[in-house]
């Protein structure tokens, strides 16, 4: 029984000093300046010597987490745990944030940087006038490949997937938009199709490309492409321009029958607590030279049209990863289909999965 | 298990933290199983369940964990009965369970480079003259390392029950003529039946509703019921449908619990045998 007493005495103890340690800690990082904001954003979606830039210029402390889907992201704010003054959803996640009533109106005189921003990304139909959100990155979804790993295969159409030489080749993106969606194209059917005629077809020829799938995975994709695991990946054009960056092999398309245009874009959640900070915040991703060296480093399209100005030509010109307008217009961007209609994609995305032809 | 001698007020923390953490969530997921997108009352998640999707995923689960089971005792169960013939038993068994210390992930993640066309596995296969093998995202790989990451779990009970058997019965059966494997079957194997049991508790459930591994290791082509709760709760929103999907998993298990619970003939023998 002493035994007992005094390893629990110990065990309290402990935890009484690495308490206050964290206390201590935590306490003399955030003395400074006007407060801090909590930024909610992608994984891998930010240039962390931008933050420390950020809390140089301005004394406001950042703290900084990741998600790794939209979804998780609105459930996380719906729940308010925690205070999060800027996350960096989706175009339809934001759609559903502003039925929700999860959004602040962002007030344009304090984002001067805003002028920055290429006109084409302002006023989408998501968000009429900018009212709550500010683009932050763009871009598509489509097929990244290593010609080294193939005979010659170029992937123009996405029927070119179900090229027999390609089997357990193929790794998918685990995500029930991007996969369903790219079977709906494939048929030429819109990827927000309701139509549930439309669905079933294209799950089940979806099913056919089972001999050729290797995986289903997430971020786990980018390592597999760069170390030439998996010949062909289905993914959003910034992954594909991340494996690019350690593997120049890698090349990458969007089908012509077309497929997804997305946007991701900065708002400040309705349980946001530090307003002002999270304007600050956003002013200053939008600046030129902040926006460029972000791009920089995290591969994705900026629709920061000041900020592309001081890059690299050679980045910018690629019309893979920034598609002249014109090739925009072949795009579709994803709809909020509704709680109902999503759980039906993902049921069939579940049903794709578990009926794949081996 | 329990000393119903005991005082009461000594067990008050442990009736409180089961009202809190046991009970109220069970009751919250029934509760929830019942709603629909838009809260209102529904059995359509349950007529959901029985479609032909969910009862396809139940067997899928129910074979693979059935599978990793099976595995983990015919390993485990050698394992354990050499354990308790050393020397340093104490230090084995530390072995066997360090590595249940390091976090799933990280687990999985090493399995990702070992299994990889360009891994370790792979160059052994390689040096034997083979050409290079698809492991990883394979039926194979999934149930390699489920087992790995199960094992110490089905060891540890096993262990625990042999060690505990009296020598002396041992001796005893030999004595009266029995040969090794008559007093394996007859004497050792029904003393330690219940550190088999409480082992498959300890890996059938959770193997049930495995998810982690299934995407890292198995890529998605095995969807076990835990893969679908993630999906419902985290993607669709849908916590009815999880809910639910959460109620039959709890089912299954109380089942399982039943089966290999110790009021079974086996337990009785043992019982007897004490």
């Amino acid at each position: 029984m002493k035994g007992i007493i005094r390893a629990s005495a110990a065990i309290v103890i402990i935890s009484a000093i690495l308490f206050y340690g964290v206390h201590l800690l935590e306490s003399s990082t955030a003395t400074s300046g006007s407060g801090s904001i909590s930024v909610y954003n992608w994984g891998e979606y930010i240039d962390p010597e931008l933050i420390s830039q950020f809390e140089e210029e301005t004394g406001i402390q950042v703290i900084y987490e990741t998600f790794d889907s939209n979804e998780s992201m609105m459930t996380k704010i719906e729940q308010g745990g925690t205070s999060y003054d800027v996350a960096m959803p989706s175009e339809y996640a934001i759609e559903k944030m502003k039925e929700n009533d999860l959004l602040l109106p962002i007030d344009h005189s304090k984002i001067p940087n805003l002028k920055n921003i290429d006109p084409y990304f302002l006023d989408l139909p998501f968000d009429p006038g900018n009212e709550y959100s500010i683009p932050y990155f763009w871009g598509t979804v489509g097929i990244a490949y290593n010609p080294t790993l193939l005979e010659g295969q170029t992937f123009e159409s996405w029927d070119d997937l179900w090229n027999p030489t390609l089997e357990q080749e193929v790794i998918l993106v685990d995500s029930a938009r991007e996969v369903i969606g790219m079977g709906l194209n494939s048929l030429d059917y819109s990827l927000n199709s309701t139509d549930l005629r439309e669905l079933r077809e294209a799950t089940d020829k979806l099913k056919t490309l089972g001999p050729n799938v290797k995986a289903i995975i997430g971020d786990e994709i980018v390592e597999m492409m760069r170390r030439e695991e998996a010949a062909v990946a289905v993914t959003w054009s910034g992954q594909a321009a991340d494996m690019m960056w350690i593997n120049e092999d890698i090349d990458y398309s969007v089908p012509e029958e077309g497929s997804n245009l997305w946007f991701d874009n900065m708002i400040i959640p309705s349980t946001a607590g530090n307003i002002d900070g999270a304007h600050q915040f956003i002013n200053f991703m939008l600046d030129a030279e902040v926006a460029a060296q972000n791009a920089d480093y995290v591969g994705y399209s900026s629709p920061n049209a000041e900020g592309l100005k001081l890059m690299d030509p050679e980045v910018t010109g690629d019309e893979r990863f920034y598609p002249t307008e014109e090739m925009r217009d072949r795009l579709e961007v994803y709809e909020n289909l509704g709680l109902e209609m999503l759980g039906i994609y993902n049921e069939l995305f579940l049903e794709f999965k578990m009926d794949m032809e081996k | 298990m329990t000393n119903r001698s005991s005082r009461p007020w000594y067990l008050a923390p442990y009736y409180i933290w089961i009202a809190l953490f046991v009970i109220a969530p069970i009751a919250l997921v029934v509760y929830f199983s019942f709603l629909d997108l838009s809260g209102d009352f529904t059995l359509e998640n349950y007529a959901n369940f029985f479609s032909s999707t969910y009862f396809r995923m139940t067997l899928s689960s129910f074979w693979y964990a059935f599978l990793i089971t099976l595995i983990s005792v015919l390993i485990a169960y050698p394992t354990a009965y050499w354990l308790t013939k050393t020397k340093h038993k104490q230090l084995w068994l530390l072995l066997i369970i360090i590595p249940s210390w390091i976090n799933l992930l990280l687990k999985a993640y090493a399995f990702i480079g070992i299994f990889g066309l360009y891994g370790p596995a792979n160059q052994l296969i390689q040096f034997f003259g083979a050409g290079p093998l698809q492991i990883l995202f394979t039926d194979f790989s999934f149930v390699f390392v489920a087992v790995y990451i199960f094992i110490p779990f089905m060891v540890l009970p096993i262990f625990n029950s042999l060690d505990k058997i009296n020598p002396a019965l041992i001796d005893a059966s030999r004595d009266l003529g029995a040969s090794q494997w008559t007093t394996f079957r007859r004497v050792i194997f029904p003393l330690a039946i219940n550190g088999v049991k409480s082992g498959v508790q300890a890996v059938f459930i959770p193997a049930l509703s495995l998810f982690v591994i299934t995407r890292l290791i198995a890529g998605n082509k095995v969807i076990t019921l835990g893969t679908a709760i993630e999906q419902q709760f985290l993607v669709t929103q849908n916590w009815g449908m999880g809910s639910t999907i959460a109620v039959f998993l709890i089912l299954f298990m109380i089942i399982i619990m039943l089966l290999t619970g110790p009021k079974e003939k086996g337990g009785a023998l043992n019982g007897k045998a004490k």
